[in-house]
């Protein structure tokens, strides 16, 4: 490899050196010599840290449910020995959780599907030239990636990022978007609870025998939401009404098991008022 | 000369001005009737589908073949499931007509559940044909009062929007032919709901319920503790306390602060003060600690709650927390309708929530515990192409609500995981699912 490196340098060199001209010769021998010695000093160097660091575990035991670095790392050696053969996407799901049993089944070690030193050892030793099932566009320093941080964490460059989410109880990306797009819509000056509690009373209404049974039917009702109704939930949601919807999607209920709620300095239905009362939290009142 | 200039400017601009309005005007009437066409849509199908959903029950009530029974039941579910879709399109959602779209959800139920059941080893009891004449009943008298208001509609050409604006000015006693239409349907179901319930066609899902808890009702000042205990640095008086009202399942209290950059909410029940529902809502920093760690924190704020015999059985990672759901495990047997999440932070590793409103509303009833089939019979119940990885002993809420026993299997096929509940007791397959935890991200562009 070294060799490589150290011929091509001499021959760029020469070839310069027919372009150049009026330059002692000496001297440009002497420059090119100690180019040739001193490349011969760094290179190897740097070579052993970009395998050393940027594809390296850290000390973190990596479970079921992780996202990160460490996971792209992890899904790609097993892929390299056969053991994983889905996309290497960054999200430790079930593929990657059979994928590290079976590794430690085959290893002789105790299965529990978690990834600790033991394992990475293991792992590390047996597979190397796994770096062909990293993802494309992997080496790149990205932004992004790390103003996110990710499982991996405490590192200086990103190789790449997860392209995938965690997303709970069977529902997509879009569902939570768009029912963000509600929560912010309709609960953005609230404090964090009452959103939750606006997205619970959402997932409350699926269940419920007299409202439809798709987010989009809840959502799009007639005169189900003000906020659809004077078109305020094309906003673009913030982060916060993101995570209340996780939060009430994983099973939040700060509602009460609410159908209902109205804020009752602007509401304009009597029959609202009839509705047996649960709590008020921030402006509105949640009742059945 | 002046003079002229400004009259013909003046004049210019008029016809400007009412030549854009005219088309403001079209553009608005355009939209109107747009809006006004799908609501008109929406009505029209509901009574065409309650009319045939009346027919097709009738025809039910005559049948005598079992093979016949089924595919008309499936046909009334679907038309039922229509007909809710239709209702749902409709501006109704302030007006009180839950009774007639529960009566939908019922009948649906009531066809679905008749629908896939073995006809011939279970044929229709006495009571569910006298429930189905029932419904019947209720059918005709829902489809006569539609079919009026739909003739209102039709001969003086009532339009939907004219709803809209009716129930939008809080014109509650207006007298809208429409409204009061609606209202009538509803009150034709007055009554009904009694005898659904007693004829079992109606089964709405029980509420939770707490009584069993013990201990004493707190008072302010107990639940302020309880709060400090779970929020740490919050002086009391920092907190406000409020207490459910008459339409809670169950009477809770609930103790929350609002700091610059920390809030914390948390219910817990009016009784022995059972923490029910935690928040914390704060900026979370960059990830430090792994998932794994972090599932060491939940732990001890499950064992903090002194929930004995909690088992993690599921860890995500949302970008940087993490949510973990713990069941309750006995003699290894799983409790899946007693759980309780934690979230934790990936910064510190502080709780950011915590719900165990499931774990406290499930009385732990007592179950048979001996499975009367063995797992390697229940294995031969699976589909046969599927590879059974994980298998445990579980009890779950089976579609009928009632706690069975089960087999669970964690099953691969290709790159799929399948959860199966085998019935420990006949076989019978309670529940698959498909365990599909993560989504490719579509766009790199969300953050």
């Amino acid at each position: 490899m070294l060799m490589y490196i150290v011929l091509y340098l001499y021959k760029t060199t020469s070839i310069n050196k027919r372009w150049v001209r009026g330059v002692n010769e000496m001297a440009r021998k002497k420059t090119v010599m100690f180019a040739l010695l001193f490349t011969l000093l760094i290179l190897p160097v740097p070579e052993m840290n970009h395998s050393g660091k940027i594809h390296a575990f850290t000390n973190q035991v990596i479970q079921q449910g992780a996202v990160g670095q460490d996971v792209i790392e992890l899904q790609a050696r097993l892929k390299h020995l056969g053991f994983y053969s889905k996309d290497v996407d960054g999200v430790f799901g079930w593929s990657t959780y059979w994928a590290v049993r079976n590794f430690q089944y085959e290893f002789g070690m105790e299965i529990d599907g978690l990834v600790g030193p033991e394992m990475k050892n293991k792992l590390v030793k047996a597979s190397k030239g796994y770096e062909q099932y990293l993802p494309s566009g992997d080496g790149q320093t990205n932004k992004q990636g790390q103003a996110q941080g990710g499982g991996g964490g405490g590192q200086q460059s990103t190789p790449s990022e997860p392209t995938a989410v965690n997303v709970p109880g069977g529902y997509s990306q879009n569902d939570i978007k768009l029912m963000a797009n509600a929560v912010y819509g309709e609960a953005r000056g609230e404090p964090y609870e009452g959103q939750v509690a606006v997205a619970a009373v959402i997932l409350n209404r699926l269940d419920s025998a007299t409202f439809p049974n798709t987010i989009s039917g809840v959502i799009f009702e007639p005169r189900a939401f003000t906020a659809v109704a004077d078109g305020q939930i094309w906003l673009t949601p913030n982060d916060t009404a993101e995570k209340a919807v996780i939060d009430a999607i994983n099973g939040w209920d700060p509602s009460g098991n609410a159908t209902y709620y109205f804020n009752p300095n602007t509401a304009t239905s009597g029959w609202i008022w009839s509705r047996p009362q649960i709590k008020q939290i921030g402006k509105h009142i949640f009742c059945k | 000369m002046f003079r002229w200039i400004t009259i013909s400017l003046l004049t210019l601009l008029v016809v400007g001005v009412a030549v854009f309005a005219y088309k403001e005007h079209q553009d608005k009437n355009a939209i109107l009737i747009q809006a006004e066409n799908s609501y008109q849509r929406a009505f029209h199908e509901l009574t065409s589908d309650v009319d045939t959903l009346h027919d097709k029950i009738g025809a039910t009530l005559a049948m005598n073949t079992r093979k016949q029974l089924s595919p008309q039941m499936a046909e009334i579910w679907r038309i039922t499931s229509e007909a809710s879709s239709d209702v749902g399109q409709l501006p109704l959602t302030l007006l009180p007509f839950n009774k007639t779209e529960e009566f939908l959800f019922d009948i649906g139920d009531f066809a679905y559940n008749t629908a896939i059941r073995d006809l011939d080893k279970e044929p229709l009891s006495e009571e569910e044909i006298a429930g189905l004449e029932e419904l019947y009943k209720q059918s005709g008298d829902i489809k006569n009062e539609l079919r009026k208001v739909q003739n209102m509609v039709l001969k003086d050409n009532l339009r939907w929007m004219d709803v809209e604006l009716a129930l939008a000015t809080n014109d509650e006693t207006g007298d809208n032919t429409i409204i009061n239409g609606f209202k009538t349907v509803e009150k034709s179901m007055d009554g009904f709901q009694q005898t659904n319930m007693e004829t079992g066609i109606s089964s709405r899902p029980d509420e939770k319920d707490l009584s069993h808890l013990k201990g004493e009702k707190i008072n302010k000042d107990k639940a302020i503790q309880i709060a400090q205990e779970w929020f740490g640095e919050v002086e009391p008086s920092e907190f406000t306390i409020t207490d459910s009202g008459k339409g809670a399942d169950i009477p809770t209290v609930t103790a929350s602060f609002h700091k610059d950059k920390r809030n914390g909410y948390m219910d817990m029940s009016k009784q022995g003060g059972y923490p029910l529902t935690i928040m914390v809502a704060r900026d979370v920093e960059e990830t430090k600690i792994s998932l794994n760690e972090a599932s060491n924190k939940a732990k001890e704020y499950v064992d903090k709650l002194e929930l004995k015999d909690m088992e993690l059985i599921e860890s995500s990672q949302y970008d940087n927390v993490g949510v973990f759901r713990y069941v309750y495990t006995e003699d290894d047997i799983r409790y899946y309708p007693s759980t309780v999440q934690v979230k934790v932070a990936l910064d510190n590793g502080e709780m950011l929530g915590l719900d165990a409103l499931q774990y406290y509303s499930r009385p732990n009833e007592s179950i048979n515990q001996e499975p009367s089939l063995s797992e390697e019979e229940a294995k031969e119940m699976i589909n046969p192409n599927l590879e059974v990885q994980e298998n445990y002993l579980a009890v779950i809420e089976n579609d009928a609500q009632e706690l069975v026993l089960c087999y669970e299997f964690l099953t691969t096929k290709d790159d799929e995981t399948y959860r199966i509940f085998i019935n420990a007791d006949n076989g019978e397959e309670e529940k698959v699912e498909t365990l599909n935890t993560s989504e490719e991200k579509f766009t790199t562009d969300i953050s």
